[in-house]
Formats: C-alpha cells, sequence, structure tokens
C-alpha cells in the first residue's frame, strides 16, 4: 500500500513537472515581450513620433528616423523572396515529384547542408568573393549592395522554403495524381495543374516562413549590404547599399550607453521586429493548422 | 507528341533550377575549404592569438564555442524534450495546447538578434550576469528550444500505439511507459533533433554579441560568469572589424567553424539513417 502511493506520487510530480515543461514555451515568449518591452518602451516618450518615423537615422545627432531601416529591411527582404521563391518551389517540384532516386539522395543532404551553415560565414563568402564579383560584373562602384545581401539571403531562406513546400506536396493525395493522369494529362501538366494547385496554402506558409526567415537575418546581411541607412525610393536602390533593421541593433548595441535614448531605441527597433515576425509566423501557422484539420486521403 | 517534349524540356529545366540551388553550396564550401586549408596546422588550433590577432591560433575562440554549446546543451536539452513528451504523450488538442505549439512556431522565428537583445535585457542587465558564458549559454539555449522540441515530438509521436498500449496493460503507468518503453525507441530521433539545435547554437553570432562575446581575451575562461571569446564573433571580427589581417587567418577561421558545424550536421545524419534501417516498426 506505501509502495502504491509512493508511486502515485512521483508520477504526480512527474506529471507536474512535464506539464511545466510543456507550458514554458509560452512563458518565454511572454518573457522575450516583456523585456523587450521594459527596455525599448521608453524611446517613444523620450523621442517624438515624427522624429521616429522620420527619414534620417543619425543617432549621435538625435535624429531616430527608423523609416529608412524598415524599408532597408523590406528592400531586401522582398528582393531575396522574389529570387527564393521560384528556385524553391521548383526545387521541391523536382525533388518530389521527378528527380530519380540518386538525384533526391544527392539534394536534400545538400539542402541539410546549406540550412547548417553559419549566417557568418555565408556573410564572410559574401563580402571576400560575391561582393567583388558583383562589383566586376555590373560594374558599380561597390559590391556591397541591397541586391548581394538579398542573394546571400534568398540561398539562406531556401531550405526553409524548399523543405516546407515539399510536405506540403507530399500531403496532396495519391488521387489527385491518380485521376490527373487517368484524364490523359501529361506528368508535367499533372504536376502544376493539379498537384502544385493542391498544395497551395502549404506552399504560402513555406513562403511565408522563408520571409520571415529573411527578415531577421543579422550577420551576412550585415557583413554585405554595405550597411548606408538612407532611403531606398529610386530604382536603383537594389544595387546601392542598404541597412536592414537587425543590422542596426547588431552594429550599434555594442557601442550604446545602457539607458541611453540610443540603447532605447535599438530595442524598440527590436519590439519591432518581434511583432513584424510574430504576425508573419502566425499567419503561416494558421494555414498550418487549417491544414492539419483538413487532412486528406494519400 | 509536343506535349511529351515539353515535358522533357520541362525536366531538364526543372534539374537545372536544382542545379542553381545546389552549385553555390559547393561553391562556398569549396572556396573555403581550399583557401581555410593552408593555414590550418596545430599552432593554429592551440595558440593564443598574438600580435593583433594577425598571429597565432584560435584556441580560445575554439573553446569558447565549445563551451557555450554545451552551455546551452546543459540548459536546453531537458526543458526541450521534457516539452516535447507533453505535447506528444500528455497533451489533449484544448486550445491551450493550440498556444503553446503557436508559441514554439514563434519563439523558432523570432530573429537571432532580438534574442540577443532579450538576453541582454534579462540575463546580463536583470539577472546581473554580466556578459558572461552562463548569460551567452542561456539565450541560445532559448533559441535552440523550439528545435529540438520539434524534433522530439516527432520521434516520440513516431513510436507506435500499441508500444504504449502494451506498457499500460502490464499495469504501468503512463510515466512508466514514457520512461521504459516511447522514450528508449524515440531516442535516436531525438539525438538527431538535439545535434540539429545545438549545431544552429555553436554557428550563431548574434545571439551573443552583447550576451558573452569578447573582442579580443586570450586567455580561457575560469568560470561560468567569465567572458569569452568565440568562433562566430571571431569570424566577424576579423573579417569587418580589423584592417589589414591576412587572408589565411580569415578562411582558416572559417573553416573550422564550418568544419564544426559540418560534422555535428554529418554525425545527425548518420544516427539517423543507422537507426532508421534497424528499427523493427
Amino acid at each position: 500500500m506505501k509502495n502504491k502511493n509512493h508511486l502515485r506520487w512521483s508520477e504526480f510530480l512527474i506529471q507536474t513537472l512535464i506539464r511545466v515543461l510543456g507550458f514554458s514555451s509560452i512563458g518565454f515568449v511572454l518573457l522575450i515581450f516583456l523585456f523587450l518591452l521594459r527596455e525599448g518602451i521608453p524611446v517613444f516618450f523620450q523621442v517624438s513620433p515624427t522624429n521616429l518615423f522620420g527619414t534620417r537615422w543619425y543617432p549621435t545627432f538625435d535624429l531616430f528616423g527608423t523609416l529608412p531601416l524598415i524599408l532597408g529591411s523590406v528592400l531586401v527582404t522582398v528582393t531575396a523572396i522574389v529570387i527564393a521563391v521560384p528556385l524553391g518551389v521548383t526545387t521541391a517540384v523536382f525533388v518530389r515529384e521527378v528527380a530519380p532516386n540518386w538525384a533526391r539522395e544527392v539534394l536534400k543532404p545538400m539542402i541539410e547542408v546549406l540550412a547548417g551553415i553559419p549566417s557568418v560565414v555565408l556573410g564572410f563568402f559574401g563580402m571576400t568573393l560575391l561582393a567583388p564579383f558583383v562589383r566586376e560584373t555590373l560594374g558599380f562602384p561597390t559590391g556591397l549592395t541591397a541586391f548581394t545581401g538579398a542573394l546571400i539571403l534568398a540561398y539562406m531562406a531556401l531550405p526553409t522554403i524548399i523543405s516546407v513546400a515539399e510536405d506540403a506536396l507530399d500531403a496532396v493525395p495519391k488521387s489527385y495524381r491518380d485521376a490527373g493522369l487517368a484524364m490523359g494529362a501529361t506528368q508535367w501538366q499533372t504536376i502544376w495543374r493539379v498537384v502544385v494547385p493542391g498544395a497551395r496554402s502549404g506552399i504560402v506558409t513555406a513562403v511565408m516562413l522563408g520571409m520571415g526567415r529573411a527578415i531577421g537575418e543579422t550577420m551576412a546581411v550585415m557583413m554585405v549590404t554595405g550597411n548606408a541607412a538612407r532611403m531606398p525610393l529610386s530604382l536603383d536602390s537594389i544595387f546601392r547599399p542598404a541597412r536592414t533593421m537587425t543590422a542596426t541593433i547588431a552594429a550599434e548595441m555594442g557601442e550604446v550607453a545602457q539607458g541611453s535614448v540610443h540603447y532605447h531605441a535599438l530595442f524598440g527597433i527590436g519590439i519591432l521586429l518581434f511583432l513584424l515576425t510574430f504576425i508573419i509566423n502566425l499567419a503561416a501557422a494558421t494555414t498550418i493548422f487549417k491544414k492539419r484539420r483538413r487532412g486528406g486521403l494519400r | 507528341m509536343k506535349r511529351v517534349l515539353m515535358q522533357r524540356v520541362g525536366f531538364v529545366l526543372l534539374g537545372l533550377l536544382a542545379l542553381v540551388v545546389v552549385l553555390p553550396i559547393l561553391l562556398v564550401i569549396g572556396a573555403i575549404v581550399a583557401r581555410g586549408a593552408q593555414a590550418i596546422n596545430w599552432e593554429f588550433l592551440t595558440a593564443m592569438p598574438r600580435n593583433g590577432m594577425k598571429e597565432g591560433g584560435i584556441l580560445p575562440a575554439l573553446v569558447g564555442t565549445l563551451l557555450l554549446t554545451l552551455g546551452t546543451a546543459v540548459a536546453a536539452i531537458p526543458v526541450g524534450i521534457g516539452g516535447a513528451i507533453y505535447l506528444s504523450e500528455y497533451a489533449r488538442d484544448t486550445w491551450l495546447t493550440r498556444a503553446i505549439r503557436l508559441a514554439i512556431i514563434n519563439l523558432a522565428g523570432i530573429p537571432s538578434v532580438v534574442y540577443g537583445l532579450f538576453g541582454l535585457g534579462l540575463f546580463v542587465l536583470f539577472l546581473q550576469f554580466g556578459t558572461s558564458i552562463l548569460a551567452g549559454s542561456l539565450t541560445l539555449a532559448i533559441m535552440t528550444m523550439p528545435i529540438i522540441i520539434s524534433a522530439a515530438e516527432e520521434a516520440l509521436r513516431s513510436v507506435p500505439t500499441e508500444f504504449r498500449t502494451v506498457s499500460a496493460s502490464l499495469g504501468g503507468t503512463r510515466w512508466q511507459g514514457v520512461r521504459n518503453i516511447v522514450l528508449p525507441q524515440a531516442l535516436p530521433g531525438i539525438i538527431t533533433g538535439v545535434i540539429l539545435g545545438l549545431l544552429r547554437a555553436a554557428g550563431e553570432t548574434a545571439p551573443i554579441l552583447f550576451t558573452v562575446a569578447a573582442f579580443f581575451l586570450p586567455r580561457l575562461p575560469q568560470s561560468p560568469l567569465d567572458q569569452t571569446m568565440a568562433l562566430p564573433y571571431h569570424l566577424y571580427v576579423i573579417s569587418t572589424q580589423v584592417p589589414g589581417m591576412p587572408a589565411d587567418v580569415q578562411y582558416g577561421t572559417a573553416l573550422v567553424l564550418l568544419a564544426l558545424v559540418l560534422s555535428l550536421n554529418l554525425i545527425a545524419s548518420v544516427i539517423r539513417s543507422y537507426f532508421r534501417r534497424r528499427r523493427e516498426w
């Protein structure tokens, strides 16, 4: 009897512990947000909104206009996605639908390797080899441009896009493919008119997760985009230096005095980044949940 | 016949696009291996940096990264696996469980530099750990956790339900079933996930920028509250902050970091394929 009681107690303790660990993820998200707010909120009282959303970021002159940084992030991210999505989706289609076994055995580990390469190594490669190449082939004064950053970012987003898109294609029931082929369509036609449209929502998720990855990337972007906080308004902005929100935080946080306006402003950018990625991931997650509920025959 | 021709051309095109994805990866690795290999010798791996980091070795950065990875493992593995056990074995499909999943997806998506800010705010300043290995490891651990949870949950879920039913029918409690049956069966998958998480932590720079990394500190750390150099940050420093840095040292450092991360990657996939073949269900 005593033994049984003991068993019940340890079972209860372990169950409680596991439950706490299970809920810890929510706790961490809240904790992160709380501490970003704690250090970032003061900037909204110290700096006027017109300054804060102005077009000039010169902290030494008390100019904290975040607009060039936000637009810099948008420019680099959108360009990266424009490059990465066609490449990623076609590669996923190739791996899932077309590739012979040996090609799949080569491609999948390679993509995993790409996902594992540290961003600082890609940044280093971008600085030392890609940037000079871009400068010489396109004839610019500098190779450290938004375009160079976007190119690196595109490859960093690719593993995410490919693997999520592949899962989405995998979830399209086999009966869809059979029906397509039975109607006399070629495999090529079936892929693009039946399978890919069937995987649409998953592919959208893939694109969003890739975008979230790209907008939050820091080191590689900081090392190759040239870091000039200018408004990217003209058409050739993509081939000029740009500066992102992430790079600004990483480059400047080391040098600011703790508790200064500049310090709080960098945390303010952190809040913005947190909210942006939160919204992107929330949107991606809802499509994931929807898919799970719908199910479907394989 | 036009359709068949179109299909053939299309497939070739898809293959070429896949090549566009793969070739740059080989190019990056090839370039870094080719130029970095010259720099690497015993002294490079085991000596302190000298002469403004332009000579000598990278020992403190290497040791720092190993210590940070170890610290991350100690903090992230129990929490990550515990969280996964909850989601796979205990949680029912309620709104709370869905909130947990949402939280995990969001944790996985938070930019690494924002983790750095958070670590600075909570561990370095609020809890007064200072810029230290402790603060850096904990920051990296929270960043790594969602990767471990997702991988471990998938591994646990792939264990067939019958295993749990049999354990329960023999009079085992739920935890006994998890500990003695499900967890051992899922272990290879969990280990793979843990390694993949840790290699991310080992290669990250942004979260350690303000929480632990020292620009130049030519001695080994003595306690968890010490600062340390770390490989990724060291590579960043010598390639952007120090003028006149010999390219050999830069490529050598990049190669050591790349080799560390890719060998972890290799170990993970070897474990995965080895146990997948030996699995009896």
